[in-house]
């Protein structure tokens, strides 16, 4: 029924496409036309139309991230008309709905843009670096003993929300993208405030947030200039108040812990 | 590496140093303002004479002069090794990228603001500092080396009154991003603080900035 709905009505919309073979090629932006576009579709799916028509006519799919289509994993990414997961507050590329374009509008759709993260191929980018920030310290350490009963340590409730605003990250790159210095330290603040707010994570917080920010630093990311551009475009929200907060746990571990070298 | 040069050649390190320099060359903002206010008194220069005087033989003010040196170089040196990093760390750029609907002009421009600052501070000390230092120039009734006759000459030209102005524009913005900016690069956010510190750095830019761009447009359309 969805033709009855004047809100429904298809959309016919000019791509302008980033492909790339590989890692070392060069790209290019490749012009496709889409018809038929319903304006409930996710941006995801119409891409999915576009790979369907490319397919029939014998041409290499475009490929892009995406996995769980629901806003939550992270993968999905693209830097559409200029903005990081397109032009929508809050929102990841699979929960951007096509309504929020016109018929006839012409949409540039890129990858993410850092050195640390290399293009795979068309859309698809490798953000590992995220990964292996993440791995420098972005854990809590539990040697050896039973499970703990989970409420044996009392958090205070404003930590531990606080602490689970910083653990939305879905670590999708976003703030990198749109970062003018591509630097990833609105997700590093994330890790690093997220763990260094419980009980549980203070205890390694000197050694975490210095080994953190050297693997940021070594895979070659930006350094942060307060612009605020990733915190507009963070699809979960995630506030520019944990880089304050990264700032102050370097401060400290720098000046007071027991690494000298 | 020490773990001390490790510390401020890191990424967070680096901005530590534009944040306390830039504090404090806020400060210098204030005390030259304030000083430079003599230019207003209707005595064709006297005080602000004897304070030039004062400024340029008192050993604690002269100590302070390399200080503030260094404080200038410093914030300089940093911003620009930062920059050059960061320019580095996207080599293939957007074909289309609307940074304008995510953050402000100037917290994206504040190199493009600090170079004309900086362009604007050569001119400045050329036509003031080292003109007192090494120039010929006049004394006063009170047997001072007279800086205002200089001062007055200087901004008879609209095109040198216009320099400042448009400096002074420049400095604002520049102060408006900046001023906010270093409280947070130190970590000194606080959901009872942040919002009266954005105030008053925003009071703060427009307040210096339009005070010493008040200095040209006085001589020129009412001195």
């Amino acid at each position: 029924m969805a033709g009855n709905n004047p809100n429904s009505t298809p959309m016919n919309l000019t791509l302008k496409v980033w492909r790339q073979k590989n890692a070392k090629t060069q790209g290019q932006l490749v012009t496709y036309n889409v018809k038929e576009i319903s304006p409930d579709m996710s941006f995801l799916e119409m891409f999915d139309v576009l790979n369907e028509d490319l397919l029939r006519q014998g041409q290499e799919p475009v490929a892009f991230d995406h996995d769980c289509r629901e806003g939550i994993c992270g993968m999905c990414s693209m830097y559409i008309n200029g903005r990081a997961h397109g032009p929508e507050k809050g929102t990841t590329t699979c929960q951007l709905h096509m309504r929020k374009f016109k018929d006839g509008d012409t949409i540039v759709v890129e990858p993410w843009r850092a050195n640390a993260f290399t293009v795979h191929k068309d859309l698809s980018t490798d953000r590992s670096a995220l990964d292996r920030i993440q791995q420098a310290g972005g854990y809590v350490s539990v040697n050896t003993g039973g499970v703990p009963d989970a409420n044996e340590i009392p958090i205070p409730k404003p930590i531990a929300d606080k602490a689970f605003d910083a653990a939305t990250c879905i670590q999708c790159g976003a703030c990198v993208a749109a970062c003018k210095n591509a630097s990833a330290m609105l997700f590093l603040s994330a890790k690093v405030s997220q763990l260094a707010l419980l009980p549980q994570g203070k205890v390694e917080r000197k050694t975490r947030v210095e080994n953190m920010l050297a693997q940021h630093d070594a895979e070659g990311f930006g350094s942060c200039t307060n612009i605020g551009a990733c915190a507009a475009e963070c699809p979960v929200g995630i506030s520019l108040d944990n880089i304050a907060m990264l700032n102050r746990e370097y401060i400290s571990a720098k000046a007071t812990s027991d690494n000298i070298g | 590496m020490s773990w001390f040069t490790k510390t401020f050649s890191s990424t967070i390190g680096r901005k530590l140093l534009v944040a306390i320099t830039g504090l404090f060359l806020c400060s210098f903002l204030v005390v030259h303002l304030i000083g430079n206010l003599q230019l207003f008194s209707a005595d064709e220069g006297v005080a602000f004479n004897a304070y030039t005087y004062f400024m340029t033989h008192n050993p604690v003010i002269r100590a302070m002069e390399i200080v503030l040196l260094l404080g200038f170089a410093f914030h300089i040196y940093e911003a620009v090794v930062i920059t050059r990093r960061n320019q580095s760390a996207r080599s293939v750029k957007y074909a289309v990228n609307r940074p304008e609907q995510n953050s402000n002009w100037s917290s994206r421009n504040m190199g493009l603001l600090g170079t004309v600052i900086f362009v604007f501070l050569l001119v400045h000390l050329y036509n003031f500092y080292f003109k007192l230092k090494f120039g010929e120039v006049s004394l006063d009734a009170a047997g001072n080396k007279n800086l205002y006759v200089i001062a007055v000459e200087s901004f008879s030209h609209w095109w040198y009154v216009a320099l400042y102005v448009i400096s002074m524009i420049a400095l604002a913005f520049h102060l408006i991003h900046g001023f906010q900016s270093a409280f947070q690069t130190l970590g000194l956010s606080h959901k009872k603080y942040t919002p009266a510190i954005k105030a008053f750095g925003y009071f703060f830019s427009i307040v210096v900035c339009a005070g010493f761009a008040a200095m040209p447009l006085y001589f020129f359309f009412l001195y």
